[in-house]
């Protein structure tokens, strides 16, 4: 209970309330405007964090992404471009019924979902991340070893697009990481004897890079379309919504618990939430010939599963170290940075962190109403400054932020360098993601990896000598198996019914 | 740009082939038949075996996806232009903004690229020195990052 007031305390300062408004401010305007997303915002925020204490710090991504996410949903509403790709999934139903005169509807139940569902996955995190940290204390660093690769493994499969290619791109985060000093012999690798490469690649302009100047680059080599904001005023955001979610409440419980779920998964992020929970919206609805012409139905599963998602992410970066999505990617970046490693030692060692961050979530969400309320309000003006005057001031502030770090232009060129290949991978439809999972559990896998070894005496036996460590290792050498086992059938598949077919073609 | 998967296989394995090389320079650790060089001889090794399975694939497809696909901005050469102007200016503060100084340098990038991407001259310059001074103030000022003074050293404020 102490506990809990000192985090109370924590989170409480003015400072940090402060900074909690400010970043909430951020987010909503980031996050509604179409092109940059959640990600970027933390992206662009991690500068300012490397000068806060670790409790504002951490607070302020968190209150950037909740509102962010929620602001995504804003020109999804009124101009059919989602702010954000966590709105991608309802964007079209959302834009249905703003044509049918109902954009303040659809905005409402966007803004009243979000804070519901934020609120719903908070629980999910604070009850959920001490009871598995508990667990977790008795891993050693083989479960470490098995578990990280779990959930890489899962986070190539989960992403969208190709496997193969999700490997790839998670095969070159790895390899990022392994360039500089060396853990366990102290050795240089693949430094080219630069002093600058010799810490290894600077994880703040690698994230700023992978997420910011890539989608400026995006950007500028697009032919682009101006955005023509409605002249529709939005009426009462609040008249007639509490109808709608009362007869909607057991969807409000679904989305929200479904999109906790699989934010906890590792690679699955709010817009993967948001797709899943649509999809099963229409499938189990007493109407679903209705959904796509403006029907809020999915509209409430999915706007709570994207925000009740983002904390579910949490649980396994606090407990594990392990990300569940690219925006906890950056936050254990930022956590190793202020020295507070995740893991379940936090839990011992700073529980009051821990708990600043579930209360962190909670103050963030509800917060969430009044800004998001007022964000709805002013959304015409924000939707009307144009992207061409943000994109240079974006671009100043990514290398001023890369810069910041060790205040050299070494990290502006990471920056550079990072943001064309990830720029590069999304074009050739090679997932960014399992790349920054990669840059970030790198140096983790290798160590426990290389720990192991050494304890086993370079006997592969030792990884499945522990009955945890066994379970985990035998289910991520099945998920490694699974496509090549499918395609496999696949291709036997095939090969069966060929002969069968051409028997019938007359 | 769009590329077959054969490239970007080809690419992979010569990369992969090149780092495993590499790694043969790397000291052992005493006692041990494996070292630093362990965790890159397998990144290397699983970026030669998907990148052998993307070559596969490509050569595959290769009648219906071709070599390369230049993207939208290849058909307009105003978006080359564009790219160019844009990692133009990061390498140019790279290798000019200590010399130079951030507010020159800032002022010089942003100004250019406002005009680019469709601002008139006028508000360009205008938008470009109010945000050059306010993250010169956010971060110099109250960040206290040292952000480079360059020519303007003498009337540093």
């Amino acid at each position: 209970m102490e506990t809990v007031l000192n985090a109370l305390a924590l989170i409480t300062d003015p400072y940090t309330l402060g900074v909690m408004a400010l970043a909430a401010m951020f987010g909503l305007f980031v996050g509604a405007i179409p092109g940059l997303t959640a990600t970027m915002a933390t992206a662009l925020l991690i500068p300012f964090t490397f000068f806060m204490d670790p409790v504002p710090a951490i607070a302020a991504i968190v209150a950037t992404v909740a509102t962010a996410i929620f602001a995504g949903d804003i020109p999804g509403a009124l101009l059919r471009i989602p702010g954000t790709p966590a709105s991608a999934a309802y964007c079209d139903e959302a834009y249905a019924m703003t044509k049918k005169g109902l954009a303040e509807r659809a905005l409402g139940i966007a803004l009243v979902t979000s804070v519901i569902g934020g609120l719903a996955g908070s629980v999910v995190l604070s009850v959920s991340a001490p009871a598995l940290a508990e667990f977790a204390i008795r891993f050693s660093s083989y479960e470490y070893f098995w578990l990280a690769c779990l959930g890489l493994s899962c986070a190539v499969i989960i992403s969208t697009g190709s496997t193969i290619k999700g490997f790839v791109s998670l095969l070159i985060g790895l390899f990022i990481a392994t360039i500089g000093i060396d853990g366990t012999a102290g050795h240089p690798r693949f430094t080219f004897g630069s002093i600058e490469l010799m810490g290894g690649v600077s994880f703040i302009p690698a994230m700023i890079g992978m997420f910011a100047i890539s989608e400026v680059l995006r950007y500028v080599a697009s032919t682009r379309t101006v955005i023509v904001v409605p002249q529709q005023s939005v009426g009462s955001i609040f008249s007639g919504l509490g109808a709608v979610l009362s007869k909607y409440k057991f969807n409000i419980i679904r989305g929200s618990s479904i999109g906790a779920v699989v934010g906890i998964l590792p690679g699955a992020g709010a817009d993967i939430a948001a797709w899943i929970c649509y999809a099963i919206s229409k499938k189990r609805s007493k109407e679903p010939e209705k959904f796509g012409t403006g029907h809020p139905e999915g509209l409430v599963d999915a706007g709570a599963a994207n925000n009740a998602s983002l904390a579910g992410a949490w649980v396994p970066a606090i407990v594990f170290g392990i990300p569940g999505d690219s925006i906890t990617a950056i936050v254990i970046g930022v956590l190793y940075m202020k020295g507070m490693n995740p893991g379940p030692m936090v839990f011992i060692q700073n529980p009051e962190l821990i708990y600043a961050v579930f209360i962190a979530f909670f103050i963030a969400n509800l917060a969430l109403l009044p800004l998001g309320f007022a964000a709805i309000r002013l959304s015409r003006q924000i939707l009307r400054i144009p992207r061409r005057v943000l994109m240079p001031l974006i671009l100043m502030f990514c290398m001023v932020g890369a810069f910041a770090i060790n205040n050299t232009v070494f990290g502006i060129t990471v920056m550079l360098v990072l943001g064309i290949l990830a720029y590069l991978m999304e074009e050739n439809g090679f997932p960014v993601a399992p790349a920054i999972l990669g840059i970030v559990l790198g140096g983790m896998v290798e160590d426990n990896f290389m720990a192991s070894m050494i304890k086993a005496d370079g006997s592969l036996l030792g990884f499945f000598s522990r009955p945890i460590a066994a379970t985990l290792g035998v289910i991520t050498i099945l998920l490694w198996l699974t496509p090549i086992l499918a395609a496999s059938w696949r291709y036997l598949h095939r090969h069966k019914n060929r002969p069968a077919r051409l028997k019938s073609d007359p | 740009m769009r590329f077959n998967d054969s490239v970007f296989g080809v690419i992979l394995v010569a990369f992969a082939i090149a780092e495993i090389a590499y790694t043969s320079t790397f000291p052992r650790l005493h006692g041990q038949d494996f070292g630093p060089d362990l965790f890159p001889i397998i990144i290397g090794a699983g970026l030669m075996l998907f990148g052998g399975v993307l070559i596969a694939k490509g050569w595959a497809q290769r009648f219906t996806q071709p070599m390369l696909v230049l993207g939208d901005w290849a058909h307009d050469s105003a978006n080359v232009v564009n790219v160019v102007i844009l990692l133009g200016s990061v390498v140019f503060y790279i290798a000019f903004s200590t010399w130079l100084g951030f507010i020159p340098t800032a002022l010089v990038i942003q100004s250019v690229l406002l005009i680019r991407l469709g601002s008139s001259p006028l508000a360009s310059i205008t938008i470009a020195a109010i945000s050059t001074m306010l993250i010169h103030t956010l971060f110099a000022k109250v960040l206290l990052v040292p952000l480079p003074w360059g020519l303007l050293l003498p009337v540093a404020w």
